[in-house]
């Protein structure tokens, strides 16, 4: 039994994780429709410059900031280069265009820092920490709270400052929010720059855990399946789909996987995600769309 | 109404063009061009680094485009349907011998379009973005699939295993210029199929039900069948361009060779080529297939000693995700339609 909840507890955590990749790409879903695949490729960017200001003596909160501060500037060229000339285009012409950046970002990344394996240490300690009857890893322990906290300042974000009501306004109804006068290139590229935040706290967590590498970006397809179940429009959504994707993800790995003979990491989630849209074909807290002729 | 708003408002009379005269001789003139003319003038390097892959890629892309392109059904499931398309293909000429190889080659698209036929399954029920879903779920499981079970690869040692001889009516089709006429044949004849099923019932349905789901439900248009049909013909497309990248292309028969990028390659191709456009998945397949080979031969001319292949892939990566981005910017429709505002300019 004790074995089952640690499994469980060791998948919600690594969810939490997942959540919040997957938040990167609610956020810029929520204010421009766009499914932003270069998600992956800004925490990988984020991550390697982060390593390798730090490897280079900078102490932690500079290279944050200089880090940050790329991320931004990263989001605002976007903003001005790639979404304002396809303003309007079809969904998936917009899905493209991202996976066409993070091709960009990725050699962009790679050419400047390099392509090695970099370790990075947080100083977050990894030890085994026992709660009751199961062994916890400290370090996902802090991970999951760091996550936390950053789901409740963006939820702070999105309810209580001007930028924030703007952006659910922008979400809710673009034409009028437009007609009342919100900047929408604006509140754009606030939130890729928010979402290049997030890329930069993934991807530091990730990294500490895996090193920093091109893997990181492979973290994009752990988070579709999380934002799938959750649906695309809920930062709610996006906790809940992680903590389930996580948690289910674990308990397949260590009961369905030898009865299928291997790893089944690889598409399981994907399968659950097919199974909930099924039932709820919008995800969990997604907005159903009505049809009209 | 004064006269000259009347006119203005007045419906356009396009000239009568003798279109399909010319498209047909220019269709000719083509088809000669890639019968005739390359194979009396083409070297191997031309035949395996360019035009196989970029004919099968082109057939792959044509899959995509009529389930997404006609029909609206968004599918990232193409590289799982090549793979299925190369290993039924594989253990059909295995198991069956004494099949002749074309039907091998249908018999492995129709057994892929079957497999496309359950993945579209959902598609009844969800829609739009999240129909990726389901076909990101094929693609994983069935790559997963191919690897695990011996069986499907007759219980090879190493996951990539050699496909066997390509032989049709006595004659050895394994030369370059034997597999460029093979992949052509096949492309060429799926082609037309497609193109006939593009303008009949089965297509004009396809179209109602991606321009209008709800409206095309309230006239009458089957759309469960209309959306299940796109998935098996799309799905059967794509395994055939799946068997033909597996024995005419590369020799093995590899699920890692069918893997997510190939599915996003034939998205490109689309996307980049033009949406529900027969000639814009040859354009796209030759965007997709030509600029990483120019590419390299540009930057070893420009760079060649001073970076160093790692690099120079990088720098490959910047421009091709650039040039995707701007094609998507300037060109919309895809170079299809450029082409056709070529042909036509005072339209």
């Amino acid at each position: 039994m004790s074995f089952f909840l640690e499994t469980l507890a060791g998948g919600l955590l690594a969810g939490v994780m997942y959540a919040l990749v997957a938040i990167g790409f609610v956020l810029i879903y929520k204010a421009s429709g766009v499914f932003n695949f270069a998600q992956g490729a800004m925490v990988l960017c984020a991550a390697l410059t982060f390593v390798t200001l730090t490897e280079r003596d900078v102490p932690f909160w500079l290279a944050g900031l200089i880090t940050l501060a790329i991320m931004v500037t990263l989001a605002v060229a976007v903003e001005r280069v790639v979404l304002r000339p396809l303003v309007n285009r079809s969904q998936i012409t917009l899905f493209m265009a991202t996976l066409g950046l993070s091709y960009i970002i990725e050699g962009g990344s790679q050419f400047v820092m390099g392509a090695s394996v970099h370790e990075l240490d947080l100083g977050i300690s990894d030890l085994p920490v026992a709660i009751g009857p199961i062994q916890l890893s400290s370090f996902d322990l802090v991970a999951a709270a760091s996550a936390g906290a950053l789901v409740i300042a963006l939820w702070l974000f999105f309810e209580r400052t001007r930028i924030g009501v703007s952006l659910r306004a922008v979400a809710d109804d673009p034409q009028a929010a437009l007609s009342i006068g919100i900047r929408l290139p604006v509140l754009w590229a606030a939130v890729w720059a928010v979402a290049g935040f997030v890329a930069l706290v993934a991807g530091l967590l990730w990294g500490a855990r895996q090193g920093v590498q091109f893997s990181l970006t492979f973290v994009v397809l752990k988070a579709l399946p999380v934002l799938i179940i959750g649906g695309f429009t809920s930062i709610t959504g996006a906790v809940v789909g992680g903590l389930i994707v996580g948690a289910a993800d674990a308990l397949a790995e260590i009961y369905l996987g030898p009865l299928l003979g291997g790893s089944v990491s690889t598409w399981f989630a994907y399968g659950l995600a097919v199974a909930f849209l099924l039932v709820r074909p919008a995800g969990l807290f997604g907005e159903r769309a009505i049809e009209r002729v | 109404m004064p006269p000259a708003l009347a006119a203005a408002l007045a419906p356009v009379r396009r000239p009568v063009l003798p279109a399909l005269p010319v498209r047909a001789a220019g269709l000719a003139l083509l088809l000669a061009v890639a019968f005739v003319a390359i194979p009396l003038t083409a070297t191997d390097y031309w035949y395996n680094a360019i035009l196989i892959p970029f004919l099968i890629m082109a057939l792959a892309g044509l899959g995509l485009n009529l389930t997404m392109g006609y029909a609206g059904q968004a599918s990232l499931g193409t590289g799982a349907f090549m793979a299925v398309g190369a290993y039924a293909t594989y253990n059909l000429l295995l198991r069956l011998p004494e099949l002749p190889l074309p039907v091998s080659l249908a018999g492995g698209g129709l057994i892929a379009g079957a497999v496309g036929l359950v993945v579209g399954l959902p598609s009844l029920r969800i829609k739009g973005f999240y129909l990726i879903a389901p076909t990101l779920a094929a693609q994983f499981l069935i790559e997963w699939v191919f690897n695990q079970v011996g069986w499907f690869s007759n219980y090879a040692s190493s996951s990539a295993i050699s496909a066997p001889r390509l032989v049709f009516l006595g004659y050895d089709l394994s030369s370059p210029a034997g597999r460029y006429a093979l992949t052509l044949t096949s492309v060429s004849v799926v082609t037309v199929l497609a193109w006939r099923l593009v303008g009949s019932q089965t297509g004009r349905n396809w179209r109602a039900v991606r321009d209008g789901e709800t409206a095309a439900a309230v006239i009458g248009v089957p759309v469960a069948r209309a959306k299940l049909s796109a998935f098996f013909v799309g799905a059967a497309v794509s395994g055939v361009a799946g068997a033909l990248w597996a024995f005419a292309y590369l020799g093995t028969v590899d699920a890692r060779s069918f893997d997510l990028d190939r599915s996003f390659q034939a998205m490109f191709i689309i996307i980049i080529g033009g949406l529900s456009s027969l000639s814009g998945s040859f354009i796209g397949a030759a965007f997709i297939v030509l600029t990483p080979i120019l590419l390299t031969h540009l930057s070893n001319a420009l760079l060649g000693g001073s970076l160093d292949g790692g690099q120079i892939s990088n720098l490959q990566r910047i421009l091709f995700g650039a040039l995707i981005i701007g094609f998507l910017i300037k060109e919309p429709n895809g170079l299809a339609a450029l082409l056709g505002r070529l042909r036509h300019p005072a339209r």
